[in-house]
Formats: C-alpha cells, sequence, structure tokens
C-alpha cells in the first residue's frame, strides 16, 4: 500500500516534469510567434504571452518588403541546392569505395585514413580562411559550399550501411558483367533510400542553419544567406532596418517585433521539415552511434 | 594485372573528394606555418618574414590568454557533465512513463532545439533573456525579484551559456540512452522483482548497468571537447560586456585574427588548439575503443 502510494506521487512529480521540460522546449518559440504578431504596443508593455495581443501581420509585410531579406533567402536557396547535391554526391561516391573489403581494394585503407584524418585534425579558422581567400572563392557561393563538401561522417553513416547489403547482390551483379559504377547506381542506391534520405536531410538542415561562413567569407552583407544575415541584424543588436515609416505603421510594428518575424520566417523551414527529420534522426543516430 | 585495372572505376569515385579534401582540408594544415612568421598578406607565406616561436612567446605575454584558456576549460567542462548527467537522468524518467503517445510526444519536443541554429535561438534567448522586456524577467520581477541581465552578467554568463546548451542538446543524447535501455534484458526486471525491488532498486541494480557501456561511450568521447566550449554559441550570445567570463579560445582566434588581422598570433593561438585537441580525440578514441569497443567504421 505504502509502495503503491509513492508511486502514484512519483508518476504525478513525472509527468509534470517531463511536460515541463518537454514544453520549454517549445514555449519559446510559440512567444516569439505571438510577438511577431502582435501590435507595437502590446509588446513594449510586456504583455504578449503565448497569444499575440492586437494581433496584425504587418511586421510580416515590412520583413517580406524588405529586398535585403529575400535576396538572402535566394542565396540560402541556392546555397542548399547546390551544396545538397553535391554533398550528396560525393558521400555516395565516397562510401561505395570505402565500404569495399581491403584485400579487395588495396588502397582502401590510405584513403579512409586521409579522409578520417580530416575529421580529427585541422588547420584552423585563419588557414582556413587564407585558403579560400587564396582560391578566389571569396564573395561566391562556392566559398559556402566547396569547403564543407565532402562530407565523411555522412560517408561513415551510408558506408556501414552499404556493408549490411547482402554480398550476393554485389557479386550476381558482377557476373552480369555490369562494373562498380553501374552496381553502385543501379543497384547499391535504390536499396539505400532510408540512408539516402537521412543524410539529405542532415545536409539540408546543416546548409539552411550555416552562418558564419557567409559572415566570414562574404565581404559584402548583401551577398549574405540568410541565416547570416539574421545574425547581422538580430544578434548584433542593430536596427532591424525600419526607417521610413509613418506613424501609422509603427503603431503596429517595431524593431522588436520585426526581429520577431526575422527569426520565426528563419525557423519555419525547420519547424515544416521536423516531422519528417526527427523519424529519419533517430534512426541514423542510432545507426551511427550503436553498433557493433 | 587485370584484377588491378579493375579496380580503376573506384580510385575514379574517390577522386573528387580526394581533390576538395586536399584543397580545403589539407591546405590550410600546410598553412599553419603562418603561426611562426611574421605575416602580412600581401607578402604570402613565401615573402613574409620567420620569427620563429616569437608568435607563441607573444601570445603568452598576453594576460587575456590565460583567462581566455580558463573560461574556455571551465564551460567546456560544465557542458560536458551536464550534458551527460541531464540527458540520462530524462532517459531514465521517460523511461518510467507506459503510455506510448505521451513519451512519444515528450521525446519529439525535446529533441527541436537541436534542429535550429544558434543563430535563431540566439535571437530567440537574447529577446526572451532581455532585462527590460524580455519574458523570463517577466517572471522574475513577478516573483518579487529584482531583473536580471543574464547576457550582460560575469556572474551569470557562463551558467546561461551551459544552461542553454543543455537545453538544446538533451534530446540528441536523450535518444542514445533510450535506445541502450530497450535493448536491457526483460527478464533482469523479472528477476530483481522476484527478489523483492522496488523500482528505484531495478534502476539502480538492472538500467544503470544495463546502460553501463553507452555511458562509458558518451564519456570518454566527450573527452576530446575539453577546449571546444561551442564557438556558435558563445558568438551569438557574448558581448564585451562579458569577455571576461564567456571569451574562448574560437572567439579569441576569431577577433585577434580577422578583427584586428593579427594573423601570426591567431593561428598560433589556433594550432596550440587543434594539437591539443587532436591528442585529445585520440585518446578519446583509443578509449571508447578500449572499454567499450567502439570504432568510427
Amino acid at each position: 500500500m505504502r509502495e503503491s502510494g509513492w508511486r502514484i506521487g512519483f508518476q504525478i512529480f513525472n509527468y509534470a516534469f517531463l511536460g515541463l521540460i518537454a514544453i520549454s522546449c517549445v514555449l519559446p518559440i510559440i512567444h516569439v510567434l505571438a510577438l511577431s504578431l502582435s501590435s507595437n504596443a502590446a509588446a513594449s508593455a510586456g504583455v504578449v504571452r503565448l497569444w499575440p495581443v492586437g494581433f496584425n501581420t504587418m511586421s510580416y509585410e515590412y520583413v517580406l518588403e524588405q529586398a535585403a531579406f529575400i535576396k538572402s533567402i535566394v542565396i540560402t536557396l541556392q546555397r542548399v541546392a547546390i551544396g545538397v547535391s553535391i554533398n550528396i554526391l560525393l558521400t555516395v561516391l565516397l562510401a561505395y569505395p570505402l565500404s569495399k573489403e581491403a584485400h579487395k581494394f588495396k588502397s582502401r585503407t590510405v584513403y579512409a585514413w586521409i579522409f578520417v584524418f580530416t575529421m580529427l585534425f585541422g588547420g584552423g579558422l585563419i588557414p582556413t580562411y587564407m585558403v579560400v581567400r587564396t582560391t578566389g572563392l571569396l564573395d561566391s557561393i562556392w566559398a559556402l559550399v566547396l569547403p564543407g563538401a565532402v562530407p565523411v561522417f555522412s560517408a561513415i553513416l551510408l558506408l556501414n550501411f552499404f556493408r549490411g547489403l547482402p554480398k550476393e547482390l554485389e557479386e550476381a551483379a558482377f557476373i552480369d558483367g555490369a562494373g562498380h559504377f553501374v552496381t553502385l547506381f543501379r543497384i547499391y542506391l535504390p536499396l539505400s533510400v532510408p540512408a539516402i534520405a537521412t543524410i539529405l536531410l542532415l545536409s539540408s538542415v546543416g546548409h539552411w542553419n550555416s552562418w558564419f561562413d557567409g559572415l566570414i567569407y562574404m565581404n559584402s552583407p548583401e551577398r549574405y544567406p540568410l541565416q547570416s544575415y539574421l545574425q547581422t541584424i538580430v544578434i548584433q543588436k542593430s536596427f532591424s532596418g525600419i526607417t521610413d515609416l509613418n506613424t501609422e505603421a509603427l503603431k503596429h510594428i517595431s524593431d522588436r517585433t520585426v526581429k520577431a518575424a526575422q527569426i520565426f520566417l528563419g525557423a519555419l523551414p525547420v519547424l515544416l521539415l521536423y516531422p519528417f527529420l526527427q523519424k529519419y534522426f533517430m534512426q541514423g543516430i542510432v545507426m551511427g552511434s550503436v553498433k557493433e | 594485372m587485370s584484377k588491378k585495372l579493375a579496380n580503376w572505376p573506384l580510385h575514379l569515385m574517390i577522386l573528387p573528394s580526394l581533390v576538395l579534401v586536399l584543397l580545403f582540408n589539407y591546405g590550410p594544415m600546410a598553412g599553419i606555418v603562418i603561426a611562426f612568421q611574421k605575416f602580412i598578406p600581401a607578402k604570402g607565406i613565401t615573402g613574409s618574414e620567420w620569427i620563429g616561436w616569437g608568435n607563441f612567446k607573444y601570445v603568452m605575454s598576453l594576460p587575456d590568454t590565460y583567462k581566455v584558456l580558463q573560461n574556455t576549460v571551465y564551460i567546456a567542462l560544465m557542458k560536458i557533465v551536464t550534458g551527460l548527467v541531464f540527458p540520462l537522468t530524462i532517459a531514465l524518467l521517460l523511461n518510467e512513463i507506459a503510455r506510448k503517445f505521451v513519451k512519444r510526444s515528450i521525446q519529439t519536443l525535446i529533441y527541436l532545439p537541436h534542429f535550429l541554429s544558434w543563430t535563431i535561438l540566439g535571437g530567440v534567448l537574447v529577446d526572451i533573456l532581455s532585462p527590460s522586456v524580455g519574458i523570463v524577467n517577466e517572471i522574475v520581477k513577478m516573483l518579487g525579484f529584482e531583473p536580471i541581465y543574464f547576457l550582460g552578467n560575469n556572474n551569470w554568463f557562463p551558467y546561461v551559456l551551459v544552461a542553454t546548451n543543455a537545453w538544446k542538446e538533451v534530446g540528441f543524447s536523450t535518444i542514445l540512452y533510450l535506445a541502450a535501455l530497450t535493448s536491457v534484458n526483460p527478464a533482469l526486471y523479472e528477476a530483481a522483482v522476484v527478489d523483492g525491488a522496488n523500482r528505484l532498486r531495478q534502476t539502480w541494480h538492472v538500467s544503470l548497468p544495463g546502460m553501463r557501456p553507452i555511458i562509458i561511450l558518451l564519456a570518454t568521447l566527450s573527452l576530446a571537447s575539453v577546449l571546444n566550449a561551442g564557438f556558435d554559441q558563445v558568438f551569438v550570445l557574448y558581448n564585451p560586456q562579458v569577455y571576461a567570463s564567456g571569451d574562448i579560445i574560437d572567439t579569441f582566434v576569431y577577433r585577434m585574427g580577422l578583427i584586428s588581422a593579427q594573423f601570426g598570433p591567431a593561428t598560433a593561438i589556433g594550432l596550440f588548439n587543434s594539437i591539443v585537441s587532436f591528442i585529445l580525440i585520440a585518446v578519446a578514441y583509443y578509449m571508447a575503443y578500449r572499454f567499450a569497443k567502439y570504432r568510427i567504421f
């Protein structure tokens, strides 16, 4: 009896505690969303909690009319499209040879060490910047795409996946006269859709979320991708660019509501992708970490 | 002969990656020589004057260096400890929830911040932690305290870093611990019940020992990040007011190198960081292999 009383008490505490933690992970974002949809007066009076006060969408209208904001989104979308394509192609092309056994592909061990070593040791910020500058990539989208083009970690995930496929598939393909390229693209790839999807999402989110490389490799703010642009506006406490507004508009929007709208728009694609992300990620993480 | 030739497609597949890695990963490693030069960009590496350990001596003479090193290790260690203990606790508590739907919902929610960039979360945190309008300080005021300037006060700043990092990343490791928990043999729990163990004793004598491999693995691997206190997070949250408590090696290198253009000294600190980190990673991987049979691939 005493035991079950403890148990019920614990369960109540447990639900409440975990519930609170879980809610704390989303409430800040809901709060910022509510702010972005509130009036200037309500936002500065500090009465906005989780629901907009003085509902209006003028902050969003204002943000979406900003040429610089739209331009940064376009740059980010280009970056994601180019960057992810290259990442996936190189992951696949790298994972296949490295998944071969060392006695069949003698150079494998040497190659593997060359790539793994880049995960362990790097030249550091300044020398990397120097290389990007020397190669003439500054101010171009390639500076955001090429230095991280080879995702060694993803290749390791995929090569482990390839190794789990039955050896007989490859042997049968070779007997039918297929070479390595045909075997990879016709046989391995169609079987690897879940693994590729995981890597695709990982790479997309990575490119969408990157901001530091944009900040250092782009000399002019007009070339900033979205997150770098947000970094300068939202974090560096500069004004969100509100300049020529009539008093009517200022009733509805302020620096704070505009920043909130920009933050929310910057998070939106990830929030929308999230249901897919987390399904694949659970597999991906467990696949990458807990293995024999 | 023919067998050798048959492998040419494999070399060809690796070629593009190899070229890119040689250029963008090994190229910068060669650039480390800047650390031993009085580097002037206009003269380049070949034209700049060699000064041996000069940059290192200069860096050692700066009082900031020790402060920065101390901050880095202090913040990183606190992050490592919270990053191990907090998710483990959450996983054990989650495991006590019998309803699948509730369990999954909580898991989904705590995993969300992991996917948002520090830019986005930084924007959110700067707003909600603001002393004048932030909602956190609204609550602090409601409870009858003075508002706290979380991001501008050296007493608070390191703990804000640690807490918000734990908040962002808790879901990630929780999943690993949960995966380990599901693989614990149910017969062991039954045996424990027969022996009269309550839930707490079951947790202590069955769950925790069952998770020991993954705990050891994560603990040894986390050793590698002793000099990595999290550039992205610190960079978006700090400001000159909290340099004393929040400036870390990576932000210091950034300011010294790319803002003040002291390329030589900045590269010297970066090199120190890379070498110590490399040794830590090597040791961590070796220990992970020894104690948990972990291999990268």
